[in-house]
């Protein structure tokens, strides 16, 4: 059975309808791309599958023995205020609140596993400082080492590299690829065609066409070609 | 004027003052850091005035126990006031501001039309900036005040962690499963308790201060939530039990006193995170 299955789904806001009939499966360790148009309801579709709002219509159903709260997420944009006084652990560590359940207080293993993931996300040296005064990229680190104590087996993430250079973009690819080599599913939103397609295994476009494959279907389907000759007109008007 | 201070609290309600004083100082200082963090600095004042307009009715159908209407009231205005925050199409601080000023207008009107009292315009002011009802405490109200701020502490300090990952990041702790609304629900009604025993000793205009003052100069020094949180519990504490001093000593009002050394602890934080670049822990 697939971790994640998701049939005829209708997603939208009250009564508005942004997308219907979406059909895909994600099984175990894939590295699925999200690509899509602003506003074709990529984050939408991301915060349904994390359950934070109801689709309108359709299914979801998890499998392999996944709970819906073992799903980790790093949130796209996020709106946490710049004046926020949090450090770096107390945010890493929050991340292991949904393993307390009702327990009130961390224990050991909580604290081990977060100090884990500050190692995996190298931002080990960071811990004491406060979140707000870290670079965008550091910033990133942290939301990843506290969605990786959420989570096992699978990483939501909304367009993990919006508004990094390119230099910390590649170095959290990379993160990111040796994150699913170790077994870890990851679902990501991406602008970046190309680096969906350097790492991605599955793609689903969303739009006005819908489609949903492996890298190589894409590829050779109607809406990728569309969408990468758009892509890449794009880069040239930039350069 | 130790000697003074010594013949003060040789009487009781000077004692009651000050242990209801330090208490609702600690319990409105805790949750203002998470307040301000959610944008909610004046929730303290639309709530007090929704308690204000709930005790002018009170005062008309002359309860004998006004908090039997008043807390109930002030509990599911905070409910629905921080869950307009998150969904509705007006924002929190519109519909605090809504809230608070016809529930201030309501309740004048209540009053004016229905009052039986000589001193009306009395009346009002004490309950707009803080009575003199904080030095006249029977001990059955302070025993009141003295369990529901243990059990506020108690649920604060067990929920602490729940707490920061719903303010830090609610979406985050939905999508793992942490029951989010449940938590707010319970913010809300801590902070409607708190708002009714504080208005007993600021008033209902003061209580906003009570609330966000310790907190904003606790996040001038540090930038850490626990230091954070321990620190303007502990400064809001110290302002208070000084500002009840004084106004013994000085006869100054008591709640305008304590505002106004929060304040002066303000600028003190204020100047002091500037000194040091604002970065201890
Ligand atoms: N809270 C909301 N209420 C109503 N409509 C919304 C809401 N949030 C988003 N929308 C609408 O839903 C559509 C999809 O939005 P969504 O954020 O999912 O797009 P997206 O694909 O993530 O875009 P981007 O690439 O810019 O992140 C948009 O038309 C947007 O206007
Ligand atoms: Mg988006």
């Amino acid at each position: 059975m697939a971790l994640i299955t998701v049939t005829d789904l209708v997603l939208g806001y009250d009564s508005q309808i942004i997308l219907s009939d979406l059909n895909f499966k994600i099984d175990q360790g894939d590295y699925l791309c999200i690509v899509g148009e602003n506003g074709s309801g990529k984050t939408t579709l991301m915060k349904t599958l994390l359950n934070l709002k109801d689709p309108l219509g359709g299914r979801i159903v998890t499998g392999d023995g996944l709970r819906r709260n073992e799903i980790g997420y790093l949130p796209q944009q996020t709106a946490i205020q710049k004046d926020f006084p949090a450090s770096v652990w107390e945010i890493v560590l929050s991340g292991c609140q949904s393993r307390c359940g009702l327990r009130p207080f961390y224990g050991k293993e909580e604290r081990k596993l977060a100090e884990e993931n500050m190692e995996r996300m190298e931002i080990k040296e960071l811990a004491g400082r406060c979140y707000a005064d870290l670079s965008g990229g550091q910033q990133q680190r942290v939301l990843l080492a506290r969605a990786l104590c959420a989570t096992r087996k699978v990483l939501l993430l909304d367009e993990p590299v919006a508004g990094l250079d390119p230099m910390v973009t590649s170095q959290m690819y990379d993160l990111i690829a040796k994150l699913n080599k170790e077994g870890i599913t990851i679902i990501m939103i991406s602008h970046d065609i190309s680096a969906a397609l350097r790492y991605a295994d599955h793609i689903l476009h969303i739009g006005d066409k819908v489609f949903f494959g492996t890298k190589d279907e894409y590829l050779h389907s109607e809406p990728g070609r569309f969408f990468i000759e758009q892509q890449k007109g794009e880069n040239k008007d930039d350069r | 004027m130790i000697d003074k201070l010594v013949l003060y609290f040789q009487y009781p309600f000077v004692r009651y003052a000050v242990i209801v004083g330090v208490l609702i100082a600690l319990c409105s200082s805790l949750l203002g850091v998470t307040l301000v963090l959610k944008r909610f600095s004046f929730i303290g004042d639309g709530l007090s005035h929704v308690a204000f307009g709930a005790m002018s009715v009170a005062a008309v159908l002359s309860l004998t126990n006004e908090m039997i209407l008043i807390l109930p009231v002030t509990v599911v205005s905070a409910v629905l006031l921080l869950r307009s925050g998150q969904h509705t199409r007006i924002k929190g601080d519109a519909a605090i501001a809504m809230i608070s000023v016809g529930a201030l207008a309501f309740g004048y009107l209540l009053m004016n039309l229905f009052s039986t009292s000589s001193n009306l315009s009395g009346d009002v002011c004490s309950t707009l900036f803080g009575s003199t009802s904080i030095l006249t405490l029977t001990k059955n109200e302070v025993i009141l005040c003295v369990v529901l701020s243990i059990a506020v502490v108690l649920i604060f300090v067990l929920l602490y962690n729940k707490i920061f990952a719903v303010t830090f990041d609610e979406d985050f702790a939905k999508a793992t499963g942490i029951r989010a609304d449940r938590y707010n629900l319970i913010i809300a009604v801590i902070i409607a308790v708190i708002i009714v025993l504080a208005m007993n000793l600021v008033g209902s205009l003061l209580i906003s201060a009570l609330v966000i003052f310790p907190a904003l100069s606790a996040m001038r020094l540090f930038k850490n939530f626990k230091y954070v949180t321990v620190f303007s519990a502990i400064l809001s504490v110290i302002c208070a039990l000084m500002g009840i001093l004084i106004s013994i000593l000085s006869g100054t009002p008591v709640g305008s006193t304590i505002v106004a050394v929060d304040v002066l602890a303000f600028f003190i934080c204020y100047v002091a995170g500037r000194v040091k670049g604002g970065v201890i822990g």
